[in-house]
């Protein structure tokens, strides 16, 4: 099977009300630049472009379409996109590669989630006849899940503080980070329930942002890059939408889609897409993962969510870890959907 | 950078199916209904389809309208739409005679009330029409009302579901000097460094290279017809009357044309290569809007031949 | 690269309002026919690619992810592809490129739109500030190139009625077909209402609910089926921008760049001789000859003449949308997949009353947006 690597990364800088327009397509024109930079390419070099964006964040049909305007798409390119986080964007760029149709490929996300209400938008994911009229809203199912892993023993209202302390902490040193800073456990503790249980901390701000990937095969991955990301594993699962069929203190799709993508072999560092604190802890369960592994580095989605293009945003942060040889193994997890409904796990090494 | 309120909303009309119809139709008779899974455990409310073995459920059976509270979050502000207008609870409960539990909200008054493991029952609306929302919320048991008997009605076999959402609109700082542009009564495009093609109203970069665009360049509000169509057909959301005709402008001196209206004349004399200037609006009624120009008449010119747009085609 | 076929295809009777079903219920009833078709069940089922046009349609934000149990995809992958209105076709050629690139054995591929669920001209209308408000829908978009089409190719006026006339007859041939009309004459056509002139009433797609399926299959899988396969030969997709100076709306290059990708990978060097079934992409009947053109069936400004021949009726040289076509029943998000499956069923011999005869390779085709998205691919009853 052919060896593909991530190669190049670049993401805007996460922020609440940016200066973009809804659709946020302008974000992509200078993370376009970036990724090729680093990569040595041109627009022309790319076999496969592949992204993912929301109709519904952006309140209009067929907003994607404005974003092949900012990529330049003339001469006609090999384009398709998801409706979906870009990281599964990147999945299907991985597969295109794979068939062996295409050496190189850029997949980018992005969205504006500011532009309308995002946890009233994002409660339209939910079941349209029995529960979308009841407008529940994201932060609130986010909260029936924190409860349950509270009440079953399985984290703490600490514990959770303690992820929000540590992401912060960790988000000092990167640029493209919301939120950051040395704040104490028990001064988040004293804050108030925004959704009881959850406080303002253990929840991911809203974010405008957009991000980038390139994918390279075989020996284009290494004329681009000196110690490219070779994606070892890629697997991503859904689980049934019915959050009382579900068991929501777990994950099986995450667990699944780990066990498939290798995720339990010697990683040194993960990037966990958990917008809520109690989701981190979940996650670390159900990817059986290691207490002594890195997590989340950059700060994670709790320091910044650009909804659509945090998933890739992960996948970019891990690779990085690779490139700079601080990481011979890292994992990448990406979700999509109510409470973690869907996911999605890549792991990259060195080689 | 302009921006403004945009809302989309409409009153979605929802077909239901044989299961979901036997649902909504025994929520009109203060009923609630589960559907037996593969594995003998009964989901309450119904699936259409089972989470195992993704066959069809069919079994459906009376739960009853109050259960315990398997897990709860406190709404302190609630959002528009939702259940209640004053703080409350969202729970899963598990509805006596389930084994999975339902998502709904309980007006418990503080979430010092809130418990898990408490005995929740359904508030009615007073008249139930077959829809999720005929449950107006939980409440703790004790306060429920009486069952209700059947009622002898067609079954339920659509929901209308409005959906209203609030975006704030941005334009790009491109767009953003275009229309203020228009509010001086001036059209405004840029020219892509590397082609040399007007672009109006200009993109910021150029779509074909990529590249950012700042040469400005103020163009006439004059130009050629290159095709159109004569809308005919009314449509929700319409902002103008039919019939109208919806033109292709190629501005003198740009690349690319815009869309607008072109009246003043009847709309079979509308053709393909007719000169047009703009009506602009009177002044006062300015804004940053294209709508400035309110549409665009024959000049009286002789037409323009067609190799002349032939290109903008 | 691996080879994959189609091992069967499914769909819904689409009307208008399918209000007998839910959106679950409409998609499974063209998912059970395909897996019957595929002889295949749930067991075998790898991973699931969903299909749809934009989520305001319905008014849910990522549909699959409610669907996932109705579509059989808990537990397993699930991926969701919008590219506009190509993208049935390009739900396809994804879930085909899972199973070339040797991950999955069998993928279902599914793709569905319920239209009534709202107003798609609301909804491809909504006016964003700062815009002028002469947008009208899709038939408001693509009417201006079609003149700009007849303009360009000296085409007399009725070609457009012979098209629908065609599809609307070959139509009332497909039992899952919305619009079936044995009666329709030109005279009708053209005694019907100018909507967006120069497109009438009778030359314009129907609204629909609907929904396709198609179970694609690695070479191992397609070998062990009992009922013939259509080998996918070669699968093609291109994109360009909605609106740029130099844009040509009526033979658009990203379409022609698709075509030409497309035939060279198929090894086929006259299209028009070799393949012996179209299914096209036809919104407005006009895009017929505006595709067999871009297409590259024959030159610029020659594709009217194909039609005024009679050569694209399905005993014609090339049968154009023997199904009926997307002028017959129009799920959006479907519309692209039920091209690419009734180009299978074509050489699968399975198309029933408007099977052509002895078809043996045939193009499915797709596009969207503003004319700037294009999937197509190839298919064949043998695999090389």
């Amino acid at each position: 099977m052919t060896d593909v690597a991530v190669v190049g990364f670049a993401q805007t800088p996460c922020r609440r009300h940016g200066e973009t327009t809804t659709s946020g397509v302008e974000m992509l024109v200078p993370i376009f630049h970036e990724v090729l930079a680093q990569t040595g390419l041109s627009r022309r070099d790319i076999d496969f472009w592949c992204s993912g964006s929301s109709d519904y964040l952006a309140g209009r049909a067929f907003s994607f379409v404005t974003a092949v305007d900012a990529i330049g798409a003339f001469p006609p390119i090999v384009e398709s996109h998801v409706e979906m986080d870009a990281a599964w964007a990147l999945y299907e760029a991985y597969v295109k590669i794979l068939t062996g149709e295409a050496t190189t490929a850029l997949v980018y996300g992005f969205g504006k989630s500011s532009a309308g209400e995002l946890s009233r938008v994002l409660a339209l994911q939910l079941d349209p006849y029995l529960l979308a009229p009841l407008w529940i809203d994201s932060v609130s199912v986010a909260a029936l899940q924190a409860r349950l892993g509270i009440e079953a023993g399985l984290w703490t209202e600490k514990e959770m503080a303690e992820v929000a302390a540590r992401s912060r902490a960790a988000a000092l040193t990167n640029p493209a980070a919301q939120l950051a800073g040395d704040v104490s456990v028990e001064d988040l503790l004293d804050q108030p329930y925004v959704a009881d249980p959850l406080r303002a901390h253990d929840c991911a701000p809203v974010s405008d942002g957009a991000a980038a990937v390139v994918l390279a095969a075989g020996d284009r991955a290494r004329d681009l890059s000196p110690r490219p990301a070779w994606i070892s594993g890629f697997a991503h699962r859904v689980d049934s939408p019915s959050l009382g069929v579900r068991d929501l203190t777990t994950a099986l799709s995450a667990t699944a889609a780990g066990r498939a993508a290798g995720i339990e072999v010697g990683i040194d560092v993960a990037e966990l897409h958990a917008p809520f604190t109690h989701q981190e802890l979940l996650l670390r369960r159900a990817l059986d993962l290691p207490d002594d592994i890195l997590i989340n580095p950059s700060g994670g989605v709790l320091c910044g969510n650009p909804m659509f293009a945090a998933g890739l945003s992960r996948i970019g942060s891990a690779a990085q870890h690779v490139w700079s040889g601080r990481a011979t193994r890292a994992a990448a997890h990406a979700t999509s959907g109510p409470a973690l409904q869907q996911n999605l796990v890549c792991v990259m090494e060195a080689r | 950078m302009l921006s403004a309120p945009l809302e989309i909303g409409f009153d979605y009309t929802r077909s239901l199916g044989p299961v979901l119809g036997r649902f909504m139709t025994g929520l009109r008779e203060r009923r609630i209904l589960g559907s037996r899974g593969s594995d003998g455990r009964v989901h309450a409310p119904v699936l259409e389809y089972d989470p195992v073995t993704h066959e069809p459920l069919t079994e459906l059976v009376e739960v009853a309208d109050e259960g315990a509270v398997v897990t709860w979050s406190w709404m302190p502000r609630p959002l528009e739409g939702q259940p209640l207008t004053r703080p409350f609870a969202w729970a899963l409960i598990r509805l006596d005679g389930a084994d999975t539990p339902m998502l709904h909200a309980v007006d418990a008054g503080e979430p010092g009330r809130m418990h898990t493991g408490m005995r929740v029952r359904a508030r009615w609306t007073a008249e139930p029409i077959g829809h999720i929302r005929d449950i107006e919320c939980f409440e703790p048991s004790g306060s429920g009302t009486a069952a209700h008997p059947p009622t002898a009605a067609p079954p339920v076999t659509e929901i209308i579901t409005p959906i209203r959402l609030r975006y704030r609109h941005s334009a790009s700082p491109a767009e953003t000097r275009y229309l203020h542009g228009l509010a001086d009564g001036r059209l405004l495009g840029q020219r892509c460094p590397a082609c040399g093609k007007v672009y109006v109203p200009p993109r910021g970069a150029c779509p074909t290279d990529g590249v950012p665009t700042t040469d400005e360049v103020e163009l006439p509000d004059r130009g050629t017809v290159t095709t159109f169509c004569i809308v005919n057909v009314p449509f929700a959301g319409q902002r103008v009357t039919p019939p109208y005709v919806a033109a292709y402008v190629l501005l003198d001196g740009a690349d690319i044309p815009i869309q607008h209206l072109v009246l003043g004349c009847p709309a079979d004399e509308v053709r393909m290569g007719m000169r047009v200037e703009a009506v602009w609006r009177p002044r006062e009624q300015w804004g940053t809007t294209p709508e400035n120009i309110d549409h665009f008449r024959p000049s009286g010119e002789p037409d323009a031949p067609y190799e002349s747009y032939a290109a903008h085609l | 690269m691996k080879r994959a076929a189609v091992l069967g295809t499914g769909q819904t009777e689409h009307r208008s309002r399918r209000t007998d079903v839910s959106m679950a219920g409409l998609c499974r009833e063209a998912i059970d026919r395909a897996l019957a078709d595929a002889a295949t069940d749930w067991s075998q089922i790898d991973a699931v690619v969903v299909g749809k046009a934009p989520d305001l349609f319905e008014g849910v934000m990522m549909p699959e992810l409610f669907l996932a149990d109705a579509l059989g995809a808990t537990g397993r992958p699930l991926l969701r592809v919008h590219t506009a209105g190509s993208v049935g076709g390009a739900t396809a050629i994804v879930a085909s490129s899972l199973v070339r690139a040797g991950v999955h054995q069998r993928v279902l591929a599914v793709a569905f739109e319920k239209q009534s669920e709202s107003n798609a001209m609301w909804a491809l209308s909504i006016h964003p500030p700062f815009t002028m408000p002469v947008g009208a829908g899709a038939g408001g978009y693509f009417a201006p190139h079609v003149r700009a089409y007849i303009r360009r190719s000296g085409a007399p006026e009725h070609i457009g009625a012979m098209v629908a006339v065609k599809d609307r007859r070959n139509g009332s041939l497909n039992p899952y077909a919305h619009l079936r009309q044995p009666e329709i004459t030109l005279e009708s056509v053209q005694a019907s209402a100018m909507l967006w002139d120069p497109i009438r009433y009778d030359e314009t797609c129907p609204s629909s609910d609907g929904a396709c399926a198609v179970v694609i299959g690695d070479e191992t899988a397609a070998e062990a089926s009992l009922r013939p396969v259509a080998w996918i030969r070669a699968t093609a997709m291109r994109t360009e921008p909605t609106f740029f100076s130099g844009k040509d709306h009526v033979d658009p290059r990203a379409g022609r760049e698709a075509a030409e990708a497309l035939w060279h990978a198929a090894g086929i060097v006259d299209p028009l001789e070799d393949i012996d079934a179209a299914e096209i992409y036809v919104p407005f009947s006009w895009f017929e000859p505006m595709w067999l053109e871009n297409l590259g069936f024959v030159g610029p400004g020659q594709g009217w003449r194909l039609t005024e021949a009679g050569e694209t009726r399905i005993d014609g040289r090339l049968p154009v949308n023997p199904s009926g076509g997307v002028l017959c029943s129009n799920p959006i998000g479907a519309s692209g997949l039920l091209r690419f499956a009734e180009a299978a069923m074509q050489v699968m011999g399975r198309a029933g009353d408007h099977q052509v005869a002895g078809a043996r390779t045939a193009l499915g085709h797709a596009y969207g947006g503003g004319s700037q998205f294009f999937a197509m691919w190839v298919v064949a009853d043998t695999p090389a």
